[in-house]
């Protein structure tokens, strides 16, 4: 079209279009204008909504709980009673059993995950590799009430049989550890509760632990190698603290999902709500379980209001858990660099 | 003029439309435990009306909930209101079917049947007292049977339950330490044993756990073919559990003064001490006489043809006399705005 004006028209067009530009700032260029003011919008509002979210879940906590909290304020958390006839309730059992049962579970799944992840990044020969990560990661997928039913029909008569009493015919007499060890050996208790959350968090942990040993760069630990080193000291010196945070996070996944464990748990726990002693053959009772059990049938009032101040305590717990862990890689970054 | 037509056209437009839905659709909510002939009832009823029931079986506790902020037409419980927490709400409470709740055992040679308990012994092995299956009281009790020496696992009911709650009432009525320690109620203290979720729960750990022994209802025990036991009634005769002592249990209760009755430990030569009715919850004064009617209308229907259901789920159809006495304090309760009554014949 402007090859066909004549020149001076053509200037004069041009002219135009300078002068123009020349009252306004050049305006960015845009698909359209609104578009990143929405997506600006979407993405703020989702951040904002996560956090309303929790607010909103810790308010609705404390104001659910609140006839408990004015009723027993903090001796709830060491107060073992739990007698809905006469209403009084405490909730030292389902927290110690909550707390139980989950360091059971990583006490298990810690080095079990470790070796897995070891093996599957270090050892494996290449055609395992895929396999079995794939597998590992297919345990995560297994519904919880699946664990729970396998636990309460396979694996407690298993656990019976052949872990309980051949330990509590070891350890009789023994001071402490007789003691952890006594009660009916009938598989049902805080104990088989650890061993299944144990299984439950172990893909969890594994496959995180996989994920960040796999990106540690080959040149360190082929330097490593090439120094002498073995492949345990290559994975102990050179891996684990390159991957450190990645490690803890994901054992903090792990324990997220030990704490917050229902269905399986009540399965195998024995939902007993006494504390008699400290063995960990005892039936016990977990905060989720006791909640998935009492909550239909508590009647409004103190019982469903000490249900709610569980269910806050329980929030309470993954909170401070949480931040334990941000400390902990805090603590370990400072130290980064310095020769352990 | 045309506004006010159009508005009285577009009422009975509404009115018509909740009428038709009304007699299409009623909720309930509660009680798990009769859930199952509920929902063959509510499946004859739609096959025969057309009439559709939403049960949700949420359990007793959260029933009760549910009908106080009226968010369903009936309530359903296992555990009877008392008359002046009834009348506190304004509402009517009846029977609908009975059960019965059966001591079950797994004891390595033993037969259904073979053991025989009382309440007081009964009570003291869920207080922890009696912790051997040989011990004096239960020897006593059952000569000749070959109790072994072997340490007794209970086993009860973890979640709160209408179950639980006849269990314990009837231990209540039957060993006074149970009573002063413990008490009744959909969920108690549970002095020692270990808790299964649910009916299945109970029922599975028992079958698993050697020398254990647990309650159930009596459908579970039958199904799963469990190994029962006799029990002392009030009149003192060993009664096994089956549908003619639970039904001799409901007979023996006095049902014309008041519902509220708990049918445990009932007199009667056959009765069954652990049989209880189970209850549905309804306001007095319906807001929405239509619904309320829909669900009069399917009770009384199912009192008049579900019977058979109910016993082909092993539940005990009503006593005919006392679905008389429901029918009865329906037309003399349950009423519409203007107080009269609902017609659900």
């Amino acid at each position: 079209m402007a090859a066909t004006l004549p020149a001076s028209a053509y200037l004069r067009e041009e002219g135009k279009i300078r002068s123009d530009m020349k009252d306004r700032p050049p305006v960015a260029r845009r698909v359209s204008p609104w578009a990143d003011v929405v997506f600006s919008a979407l993405a703020h509002g989702a951040a904002w909504l996560t956090l309303a979210l929790l607010a909103g879940i810790l308010v609705s906590l404390v104001i659910g709980a609140a006839p408990a909290i004015r009723a027993y304020g903090l001796s709830f958390l060491w107060t073992s009673e739990w007698d809905p006839v006469q209403n009084r309730y405490g909730g030292l059992v389902m927290i110690y059993g909550t707390l139980m049962t989950s360091l059971i579970a990583l006490v298990i799944a810690v080095p079990v995950s470790f070796g897995i992840a070891l093996f599957l990044t270090e050892l494996s020969p290449l055609w395992l590799k895929r396999p079995l990560g794939t597998a590992i990661e297919l345990l995560a997928a297994v519904p919880s009430i699946v664990y729970g039913m396998w636990g309460l029909l396979v694996f407690s008569p298993i656990l019976s049989r052949f872990v309980q009493q051949p330990l509590q015919s070891v350890f009789k007499g023994v001071p402490v550890l007789g003691s952890l060890f006594s009660g009916p050996p009938v598989g049902i208790g805080l104990l088989s509760a650890g061993i299944i959350l144990a299984i439950m968090v172990i893909p969890f942990i594994a496959s995180v632990m996989r994920d960040v040993f796999d990106v540690t760069p080959p040149m360190l630990k082929e330097s490593a190698y090439a120094l002498g080193s073995t492949t345990w000291e290559v994975v102990w010196k050179v891996v684990l603290p390159y991957t450190k945070t990645g490690v803890v996070g994901g054992i903090m996944l792990g324990l997220g999902r030990a704490l917050g464990e229902t269905m399986a748990v009540t399965f195998v726990i024995g939902n007993f709500n006494q504390l008699n002693s400290l063995s960990l053959f005892e039936a016990a009772n977990s905060i989720t379980s006791a909640l998935a059990n009492e909550f239909g049938e508590a009647a409004p009032g103190l019982h469903q209001a000490s249900l709610i101040y569980l269910g806050l305590v329980l929030f309470l717990i993954t909170f401070i858990v949480l931040s334990i862990s941000k400390l902990l890689l805090q603590r370990l970054k400072r130290r980064e660099g310095r020769v352990a | 003029m045309t506004s006010s037509l159009s508005r009285a056209c577009a009422g009975a437009v509404l009115a018509g439309a909740a009428g038709l839905a009304a007699a299409q659709d009623m909720t309930g909510a509660g009680a798990t435990f009769p859930a199952p002939i509920y929902a063959k009832w509510a499946d004859a009823y739609n096959k025969a009306t057309g009439a559709r029931l939403n049960y949700q079986s949420v359990g007793s506790g959260a029933g009760i909930q549910q009908i106080r902020a009226k968010t369903v037409d009936f309530g359903a419980t296992d555990m009877p209101l008392s008359d002046d927490a009834l009348a506190k709400d304004g509402l009517i409470q009846f029977p609908t079917v009975i059960g019965g709740v059966v001591p079950v055992v797994n004891i390595k040679g033993i037969a259904p049947g073979q053991i025989k308990l009382t309440g007081q012994v009964l009570g003291d092995i869920y207080l922890g007292k009696i912790t051997r299956w040989n011990d004096p009281a239960l020897t006593a009790l059952n000569p000749g049977v070959p109790l072994p020496d072997e340490a007794v696992s209970a086993v009860r009911r973890a979640d709160g339950s209408g179950t639980s709650f006849i269990f314990t009432n009837y231990l209540s009525k039957t060993n006074a330490e149970w009573k002063a320690k413990v008490g009744e109620g959909t969920a108690v203290n549970w002095p020692t044993g270990a808790g299964g979720k649910g009916n299945e729960g109970v029922a599975s750990y028992v079958q698993r756990l050697p020398n254990s022994i647990g309650y159930v209802e009596y459908a579970y025990a039958k199904q799963n073919k469990m190994t029962y036991t006799l029990l002392k009634n009030k009149d003192g005769n060993f009664v096994p559990p089956d549908a003619d002592n639970f039904k001799a249990a409901a007979a023996g209760a006095d049902w014309s003064k008041t519902f509220f009755q708990v049918l445990t430990d009932q007199p009667g030569k056959d009765a069954w001490p652990i049989s209880g009715a189970t209850f549905i919850l309804m306001y007095k004064a319906q807001e929405k006489p239509a619904t309320a009617a829909g669900a009069l209308k399917f009770f009384d229907w199912a009192y008049a043809n579900g019977d058979k259901m109910a016993d082909e789920l092993e539940y005990v159809p009503l006593p005919t006399a006392v679905k008389e006495l429901v029918r009865k304090s329906w037309a003399a309760s349950i009423k519409d705005a203007s107080g009269k009554s609902i017609a659900w014949k």
